[in-house]
C-alpha cells in the first residue's frame, strides 16, 4: 500500500495530559500500522469547538479555523487536512464552507489573518480520520492488517453526533450509519446493528454546564449497550468517549445503576487487533479498564 | 437596558424579522421555516426548551422580540445537528440558534447565571489566553464560577472523577502553571482582536 501523507490537526483534547491523549496515542499506533504519515500542522490553535460560539461570535470563531487551514496550506502544502476529533473536523470544515460561500466573510477573515502574517486560500480538503479509513484504506484493507482478531467481543458502535452530522461520511445515512459496525466486524469482533442509541447526543459541551440533563441522555446510551449484550462501546469522538465513560459513577449514584461499561476508540480496537501492545493502544488511558482488550493484547 | 439594545429597538421597531435577518448569524433563513416541527421533535434536549426552534421561528415572525431574546431556550442547543440533518428545507438551525444566543448576549439580554452562556464565555476566554484550551483551568473555572465556597464544594463532589482522570494521565495538575500554548501567541491574539473589531463594527453600522 502506498504511503498516505496527511496534514494532521490533533486538537486541544489530544495533547499530553488532556482528556483524549489516549486517542492520539492509539491513532498514531493505528496510522503506523496502516502506513499513514501524520504531518502535524505547525502551531495549530483551538477550533473553538461547539461551545466557543457564545464567546466568539461568528468571524472570530471562523478566523480560528482559517488560521489552521492557512498554516496547513503554507507548511503542508498539497496535503489534505485530517482531524481525529469530531469538533475539530466539523469546525474546520464548516469554516471552509462559510468562507467559500460568503465573499465578505472571506475578505474579513483574511484581514484578520494578515495581522498574524497569514493568508487563507481555502483550497485544502478537510477530512475526518474515519473518512480516510473508510474511503482510502477500506474495510478489507483494515481486515488485511489484523493479526489478533477480536473474537468473541461484542461491541456497540456509538457514532454520536458530530462525526455524523451535518457532514457525515459519504454514502452513510445520518440516522443509521453503518461504518463503525463495519470497522468492528473488520477487526474480528461482533457488531450490534440494532444498537438503537448509535447516534444519540451525549450532551456534548453541555455535560459541563447542564450535567443532570446530559447524564440522563448518557444513561440511555449505556443502558442500550447493556440491553444489546455489549462488552464495550466504541466511538470516533473524543467528547463522546469522555462523557460516556467518566460520568458512570455519577450516573450510578443518581439512578442506582451499576454501570461499568468500557468506552474505547476505533483506533484502540485497531491497535490491539493489529497486534500492538496495550500501551501502544493506550489501554492505560481507560478510566473504566477494557479488560477483554487487555487480555487479547497480552496474548 | 444596553445602548445597543435601545438602538436596535428604535431601528427595527416594525419588524423583528428584519432585525434578525440583518444581525443574527444565518438569520436570513428564518423566513424559510415552514413550521413542520421536525426540529423541535428531533432535539435531544427538546423537553427543556421553553420555546423550541420551530416556535422561535414563528415568534420572530410575529414580532415577539422580548420573548425571543429573553428566553434561555437557545442555550439548550447541544450542537448535535439533528435539526440541520432533518430540516426539509435545509435551514441551518443549529447556527441560527447559536446566532440568536449570541445576539441576545450582545444586547445584554441573557438571563443571569444561565450555565451554558457562562460556560461558553469561560471556554472562549480560556482558549484566548494561550490559543489552545487548558482543560484543567477550564474545569476549575466552571467549579469556581459561583464563588470560592461553592467552588470547593464542587471540587470535592468531583474529587473521584479528577483522581480517575489523573490516574489515566488524562488530566495534569501541572497544566495549572502555564500549560500548552501556540507559539505565535501575539499573532494569534492580534488576529482574533481584528476579527472582533470587524464584527463589532458591522453591528454598529447596523445601528
Amino acid at each position: 500500500m502506498a504511503k498516505i501523507e496527511l496534514s494532521f490537526y490533533p486538537g486541544c483534547s489530544s495533547q499530553k495530559g488532556a482528556t483524549s491523549s489516549n486517542y492520539l496515542v492509539s491513532a498514531q499506533t493505528m496510522c503506523e500500522e496502516l502506513d499513514i504519515q501524520l504531518n502535524e500542522i505547525p502551531d495549530w490553535n483551538c477550533c473553538g469547538a461547539s461551545i466557543g460560539y457564545g464567546g466568539g461570535g461568528e468571524l472570530p470563531r471562523l478566523a480560528l479555523s482559517a488560521r489552521n487551514i492557512a498554516l496547513s496550506e503554507e507548511h503542508n502544502s498539497g496535503q489534505e487536512i485530517v482531524a481525529t476529533c469530531a469538533a475539530c473536523w466539523l469546525s474546520t470544515r464548516e469554516a471552509k464552507e462559510r468562507l467559500h460561500e460568503d465573499e465578505q466573510m472571506f475578505k474579513d477573515a483574511n484581514a484578520a489573518l494578515s495581522e498574524a502574517g497569514l493568508k487563507y486560500q481555502g483550497e485544502a480538503n478537510v477530512r475526518h480520520m474515519v473518512e480516510v479509513l473508510v474511503e482510502d484504506i477500506g474495510f478489507d484493507g483494515i481486515k488485511s492488517k489484523v493479526k489478533k482478531p477480536l473474537e468473541g467481543l461484542k461491541i456497540a458502535g456509538y457514532v454520536g453526533c458530530q462525526t455524523n452530522r451535518p457532514f457525515g461520511i459519504a454514502g452513510e445515512s445520518f440516522e443509521n450509519p453503518k461504518y463503525l459496525d463495519n470497522i468492528v466486524e473488520a477487526v474480528g469482533a461482533d457488531s450490534i446493528p440494532t444498537y438503537e442509541k448509535k447516534v444519540q447526543c451525549c450532551g456534548g459541551a453541555l455535560a459541563f454546564s447542564e450535567p443532570e440533563k446530559s447524564q440522563e441522555m448518557i444513561k440511555g446510551i449505556i443502558e442500550a449497550a447493556y440491553d444489546n449484550g455489549a462488552d464495550m462501546i466504541v466511538t470516533p469522538c473524543p467528547l463522546c468517549q469522555a462523557n460516556v465513560e467518566i460520568y458512570q459513577d455519577n450516573i450510578n449514584e443518581t439512578y442506582g445503576t451499576k454501570f461499568n461499561m468500557p468506552v474505547v476508540y476505533y483506533s484502540t480496537l485497531m491497535s490491539v487487533a493489529f497486534g500492538r501492545s496495550a500501551k501502544d493502544a493506550a489501554l492505560d488511558g481507560q478510566v473504566i479498564p477494557a479488560k477483554k482488550l487487555e487480555e487479547i493484547a497480552s496474548k | 437596558m444596553s445602548d445597543l439594545n435601545t438602538a436596535m429597538i428604535e431601528k427595527y421597531r416594525s419588524s423583528f424579522l428584519k432585525e434578525v435577518e440583518a444581525n443574527v448569524e444565518e438569520g436570513e433563513w428564518v423566513k424559510m421555516c415552514m413550521q413542520c416541527g421536525v426540529c423541535s421533535g428531533s432535539c435531544p434536549l427538546g423537553k427543556h426548551w421553553d420555546h423550541p426552534p420551530q416556535e422561535l421561528f414563528m415568534m420572530i415572525r410575529a414580532n415577539k422580540r422580548d420573548e425571543v431574546l429573553g428566553t434561555d431556550s437557545m442555550w439548550m442547543c447541544t450542537s448535535c445537528y439533528n435539526c440541520i440533518a432533518r430540516c426539509p428545507r435545509g435551514l441551518p438551525i443549529t447556527h441560527i440558534m447559536h446566532g440568536l444566543a449570541v445576539y441576545s448576549k450582545r444586547l445584554g439580554l441573557v438571563q443571569k447565571k444561565q450555565p451554558t452562556a457562562e460556560f461558553s464565555q469561560i471556554f472562549w476566554d480560556n482558549l484566548m489566553k494561550k490559543g489552545r484550551v487548558n482543560e484543567l483551568k477550564l474545569g476549575l473555572s466552571m467549579y469556581f464560577k459561583d464563588g470560592f465556597g461553592q467552588g470547593i464544594k464542587n471540587a470535592m463532589a468531583n474529587q473521584k472523577l479528577g483522581q480517575n482522570m489523573m490516574k489515566a494521565k488524562r488530566m495534569n495538575a501541572m497544566e495549572f502553571f502555564g500549560g500548552h500554548s501556540v507559539k505565535d501567541l501575539s499573532g494569534f491574539q492580534k488576529m482574533v482582536k481584528k476579527a472582533q473589531e470587524i464584527e463589532e463594527g458591522n453591528l454598529k453600522d447596523a445601528k
